[in-house]
């Protein structure tokens, strides 16, 4: 299907916040994710599981526009993100439609990447200030709602450096809220962190679920804190999903032979 | 060798001496001014997408670097006006000074650069800020501290190297004291120019 085929916009009644639509990517010879589709309703958090180098970053990275696509195409919101309309036809975007799309979205990453020259606050502050312009006052009133909202206030004064990753994690996490995306994405953001932190982090974003009717897609290697939060779980297995669904039934019963394994595999190594 | 010094020779060529020497660190400072502005054009000029111009400024850096100053003194002072470029022996010694060390610099500023860690850009972008912000307020502040000392090393150079004006004719400190006739004035430097010299 060539990318002019598909709609400019998805129609009224089929809307979901995030649409994969057929998306390939590839690095070279390798296809990292093999025609993927994949929704995301309003309000949803979705979580994707699966073995290690089976697109899961991928699909995060292509959704935030880190990384292009070789096929198919994502909407967000019903307008196309990796596409934009040129005489009534679908082009490839360019980076004023995709910094106009881009707002609708924030990421928290593995190593959190807080801008180590700027305090917490001033790290929740960048974005407001001097992307959507807001006056200093209310961007920091908004950060330090956040910072307290993540329990980071007291600290908000602080490098980076002085934080533990617990702290560093919760404030990006803040950093990402402070623009209002729509879509939050979460990759593995307590795979650095010692286990005794975990929790602080897992207790912020456990919070923001059903908050703000924020749509999220997470990707993790926690399986309880995914059973417990997720509204639908997705395994990946080599760039595809091999199943998804509700939690209790994906992880209470999977149907297929390659889910049991590897729920299986990761409960021993518990 | 007989070493004469005469005090009221000295106080005589005083000022001339101090004038020179006010041109050598003018003719260093602004020469070092440009050299770590265009320095970073140069450098952010090779991270464009656009491929042709990584590559001119890329090849023009590497000829810069890999000429010497004195030769680059001469074109810019020399072959300059038959372009129609007609300067003043100031202005085509700071020109040139500041392009040769601009090349040096750029080459700081890049591994400065590129020594930031990705996650600062994707950063960036997941707040979706403005490639323009992203250098200036992200990437740049990061980039330049451990470009310090590097930009130091060549500030001592730009000293060191501005006594190649006078082959154009500036007068700086060293210049006038091999040029100025008096045989007593190149004793009362006779080490020091020996060493700058050479000789
Ligand atoms: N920039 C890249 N260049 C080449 N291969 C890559 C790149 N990024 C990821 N890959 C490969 O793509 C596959 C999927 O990676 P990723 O999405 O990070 O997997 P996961 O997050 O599920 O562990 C892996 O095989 C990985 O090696
Ligand atoms: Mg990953």
């Amino acid at each position: 299907m060539d990318h002019g085929d598909y709609p400019l916009e998805l129609p009224e009644g089929d809307r979901p916040m995030v649409r994969f639509m057929n998306v390939t990517k590839r690095y070279g010879s390798l296809t990292v994710l093999d025609n993927l589709c994949l929704d995301v309703a309003e309000g949803e958090m979705v979580t994707v599981i699966g073995p290690s180098g089976s697109g899961k970053t991928t699909v995060l990275r292509m959704l935030m526009t880190l990384e292009t696509i070789n096929g198919g195409i994502i909407y967000v919101d019903g307008k196309p993100l990796t596409h934009m309309e040129r005489n009534g036809r679908l082009v490839p975007a360019d980076e004023r439609h995709l910094r106009k799309m881009r707002s609708s979205i924030g990421m928290c990453f593995q190593h959190f990447n807080l801008f180590p020259h700027m305090t917490a606050l001033q790290n929740c502050m960048e974005g407001p200030v001097q992307v959507l312009g807001l006056p200093k006052a209310e961007a920091r009133a908004r950060s330090e709602e956040l910072l307290e909202m993540v329990g980071m206030i007291e600290k908000k004064d602080q490098h980076p450096s002085r934080l533990s990753g617990g702290q560093q994690q919760r404030v990006a996490i803040a950093r990402a809220l402070a623009m209002r995306p729509k879509v939050m994405l979460f990759d593995e953001v307590t795979s650095a962190l010692d286990p005794e932190v975990i929790g602080e982090v897992t207790n912020v974003i456990r919070r923001l679920v059903g908050e703000h009717n924020l749509t999220m897609l997470m990707v993790t290697h926690q399986m309880g804190f995914a059973r417990d939060i997720s509204d639908r779980v997705c395994f990946f297995y080599r760039g595809k999903i091999e199943e998804q669904g509700p939690p209790d039934q994906l992880f209470g019963n999977p149907q297929r032979e390659r889910t049991q394994q590897f729920l299986s595999a990761v409960k021993e190594a518990d | 060798m007989r070493f004469d010094w005469q005090w009221d020779f000295a106080w005589e060529i005083l000022p001339r001496l101090l004038a020179a020497t006010l041109n050598t660190l003018l003719a260093a400072g602004i020469g070092y001014a440009i050299a770590v502005v265009l320095g970073l054009v140069l450098a952010l000029a090779q991270r464009t997408p656009w491929k042709p111009l990584t590559f001119i400024v890329r090849e023009a850096v590497e000829f810069i670097r890999s000429t010497p100053l004195v030769l680059q003194i001469f074109f810019v002072f020399y072959v300059g006006p038959q372009f129609g470029i007609r300067l003043s022996p100031w202005t085509a010694g700071m020109i040139a000074i500041g392009l040769h060390y601009s090349a040096y610099l750029s080459e700081v500023y890049r591994a400065g650069i590129e020594a930031v860690p990705k996650g600062q850009w994707e950063a960036c972008r997941a707040l979706n800020m403005s490639t323009r912000d992203t250098y200036l307020r992200i990437v740049i502040p990061q980039a330049l501290p451990p470009s310090v000392a590097g930009m130091g090393n060549y500030l001592v150079g730009i000293f060191k190297d501005t006594p190649m004006l006078s082959v154009i004719g500036v007068a700086d400190v060293i210049f006038l004291a091999i040029s100025l006739p008096a045989a007593g004035l190149v004793r009362l430097f006779e080490g020091f120019v020996r060493r700058k010299m050479g000789m």
